[in-house]
């Protein structure tokens, strides 16, 4: 400690070698190099895109599209419709494959791993047979198979299998009655909103006397009562007093398709389906490999102290593997998130299909596109990070 | 602001313009030096720009290329094809990847003017139609209200579909895959009820279908598609060897000029004759190449009719009417230019 401060204030010492600067010189320098090349190529790219008179900037974005998109959120019409509206399309429809995928994929993959460990070896060997074929071939044939082989030979629409309830499948997708709300439906969802509020209430109400008592209630009935019956009761009471306030617009065959209802694109399925499975293998080697490595002390201890296997499962070792799980599961959700992209192959309308495809082909402005398309998977990436690092912050031990 | 944002994202993808901004102006140079053409084909089209079993193409687009490369080496055989999907196609061209698209590509403003590009020629005139399947019973394109239509992206199709079906008030489904094959394959695996691109495109893939006579061509025309090979803007010597190679194979057809006769030819006293084949003038080497260049193309190719026929036309399984494509003399739009 001494030396270090009569080295700092050493009069003889020079400037030049005193490593705080040097150190600072050297990173001023990088930023400098790295600052000037992104320059040079930005400008260099600039004049020739000038000199061979391809249009630039982004102001294509507001230019009217004059195409077609199959899935979209929001409403979008050729005539209507701008390029940057497509985008949002795009972007919409890979936020929504990639939502739900790492759902039911985190779903699936929880359920197979912990399959994989199970003492039934039946039970064992199938979920091992499913994470070895499924991680081991190539997703794009993957997704050829279930949108080639699997919902290519259903029927066609005039032969459409009929489900009962006004949903009908064929090889245009699965199509479903669609709800129509009028203007009391508010009350159902007063009703969902207090249905919730009670049942949060309730939870914490339980566990407090769980703790303090060590009696225990049925919390998840409960819950499931208050949140799906309480809406249930009063539609049922609205629709025997008043109007009903949800009808259905049901699918009727057309001349060519069904029309009216809702549509589910087999494209959109087939892309899900794919995504899904595919991740949830490596998913379910993520949660093996975490949970093995809580100790085998652990579930030996809750044994004995009385807990079922279920419960030692769900309270002793889950919890205690996530802080190994979650950071490869983080890996995981990116995977598919930007694996979506290979809706492209399948003809699914995701960002890259709609604005590296089409958008970038009737204007030509490939730098633009790829850049504001690679930005969009970046930002897509980082914020799912940023969320699960969040939530591993929570569940990583806490040192007492 | 806003332009530095735009110069560092453009920095990010620019390895390639860099270099094409120094080539722009040379290709035939280039090609010279690498001793071929490469040239943006079809990924697989019958009759224009379709590899064999041996991975030989042909087709009239194919041909095309060809007869350049015979034009400037005298060997039709010094082309290498790069098979683009549609959507890629523009941006290989831009980038200095091929030297010439010749791609069934059609020529419009913005393609023209924003693209960087230039369109020497029209090389077939073909015009956007529909596919169906026979037994839905519909005769006419005004009948596919509420149909699901399968498409290629990034086409002038994809554009012209939306038009037609505003237009006439009808609404549809679109469903749009990026290349040509994996958008027949999901129409013929009955994904849509119609299959739309141009008119010369249908009756090529109604052959891969799994049972041709099940499906039937629309009668409506509904776009103007003028196909054409593109090359890049700014190099005009370059775009003259793509225009006046075009304009000489039409020329050869209209007087006569066949891929059998071309050296008796050289001794006629047709002064038109005599300047196409090189015996007079010096028209070859005012475009970089030597004053047989259009001797070479027709002995190797042969005329544009010649090339027609054997791809599209009665000599292969298409057989397509020359119609639109027959020479202006024959009531058709191909003129070919005059060489003097």
């Amino acid at each position: 400690m001494n030396s270090v401060v009569s080295q700092a204030e050493s009069p003889k010492k020079s400037f030049l070698y005193d490593p705080r600067v040097r150190a600072a010189f050297y990173q001023i320098l990088l930023v400098v190099i790295v600052a000037y090349l992104f320059y040079k190529a930005g400008t260099n790219a600039y004049e020739n895109l000038q000199r061979a008179k391809i249009a630039s900037g982004f102001g294509f974005l507001e230019n009217t599209a004059g195409f077609d998109i199959s899935q979209s959120l929001i409403p979008f019409s050729a005539a209507g419709s701008s390029y940057g509206d497509a985008f949002i399309v795009g972007l919409l429809n890979t936020l929504v494959v990639s939502a739900i995928g790492i759902v039911f994929a985190t779903i699936l993959g929880f359920t197979v791993g912990i399959a994989r460990l199970s003492t039934n070896w039946m039970v064992a060997k199938v979920a091992m047979v499913y994470v070895e074929t499924l991680r081991n071939i190539p997703l794009l044939l993957q997704l050829l198979f279930w949108y080639i082989a699997v919902l290519g030979p259903l029927p066609q629409p005039r032969n459409s299998l009929e489900m009962g309830g006004g949903f009908f499948l064929n090889a245009r997708g699965l199509f479903m009655p669609r709800p129509i709300f009028a203007s009391d439906v508010s009350a159902i969802l007063v009703a969902l909103a207090i249905g919730l509020a009670v049942a949060f209430v309730f939870r914490r109400w339980a566990r407090k006397q769980q703790a303090a008592t060590g009696r225990q209630y049925r919390v998840g009935l409960v819950t499931a009562g208050l949140v799906l019956g309480l809406p249930i009761l009063t539609w049922i009471v609205l629709a025997l007093t008043a109007t009903n306030p949800i009808s259905f617009d049901l699918p009727r065959k057309g001349t060519f398709n069904l029309q009216g209802g809702m549509q589910i694109l087999p494209e959109f399925v087939a892309l899900l389906v794919g995504l899904t499975t595919y991740t949830a293998a490596f998913i379910a080697e993520v949660v093996r490999a975490g949970i093995l490595a809580v100790s085998k002390g652990q579930s030996e201890a809750a044994g004995s102290l009385g807990l079922k296997p279920g419960q030692t499962l769900r309270l002793v070792v889950v919890p205690q593997a996530m802080r190994v799980i979650v950071p490869p599961l983080t890996s995981q959700y990116l995977n598919l998130t930007k694996n979506s992209s290979l809706a492209v192959a399948i003809g699914y309308p995701d960002l890259v299909q709609v604005f590296m495809g089409t958008v970038l082909n009737q204007t030509g402005q490939a730098i633009e596109v790829v850049v504001i398309t690679m930005g969009v998977y970046l930002t897509i990436s980082l914020v799912t990070s940023f969320v699960m690092n969040i939530y591993n912050r929570r569940v990583a031990i806490v040192e007492r | 602001m806003k332009k530095a944002i735009a110069s560092i994202a453009f920095g990010l993808l620019t390895a390639g313009l860099i270099t094409t901004g120094a080539s722009a102006q040379a290709t035939l140079g280039s090609v010279k030096q690498k001793g071929y053409l490469t040239c943006g084909s079809n990924t697989g089209l019958a009759g224009f720009g379709l590899p064999d079993a041996q991975g030989n193409w042909t087709g009239l687009d194919v041909e095309f290329c060809r007869a350049i490369a015979a034009a400037i080496f005298d060997d039709p055989t010094k082309v290498r094809f790069i098979p683009l999907a549609a959507k890629d196609r523009f941006t290989a061209l831009q980038s200095g990847e091929v030297d010439v698209l010749s791609r069934n590509s059609t020529v419009t403003m913005s393609r023209d003017t924003q693209l960087g590009l230039d369109f020497p020629a029209v090389n077939y005139y073909d015009g956007q139609g529909f596919m169906v399947r026979k037994k839905l019973g519909v005769s006419s394109a005004k009948e596919l209200n509420g149909a699901s239509i399968c498409t290629q992206q990034g086409t002038t199709t994809e554009l012209n579909l939306a038009d037609y079906f505003r237009a006439n008030n009808m609404k549809y489904e679109v469903v749009a895959f990026a290349t040509s094959d994996e958008t027949f394959k999901a129409y013929d695996a009955g994904r849509c009820d119609a299959f739309t691109t141009d008119a010369s495109g249908l009756y090529a893939e109604r052959l891969r279908a799994s049972n041709p006579d099940d499906h039937i061509v629309l009668p409506e025309i509904i776009s103007k598609e003028p196909l054409g090979p593109a090359v890049r803007h700014g190099d005009n010597q370059w775009a003259d060897i793509v225009r006046w190679t075009f304009n000489a194979m039409l020329d050869a057809e209209e007087l006569g000029v066949t891929k059998a006769n071309v050296d008796q030819m050289k001794s006629s006293d047709n002064p038109e004759i005599k300047r196409l084949l090189g015996t007079e003038g010096k028209f070859g080497e005012a475009i970089g190449l030597t004053n047989d260049w259009a001797v070479r193309i027709i002995k190797h190719i042969g005329n544009y009719g010649e090339s027609f026929e054997r791809n599209v036309g009665e000599g292969s399984k298409l057989k397509i009417k020359r119609g639109q494509n027959a020479l202006w003399t024959k009531g058709g739009l191909q003129y070919g230019l005059p060489i003097r």
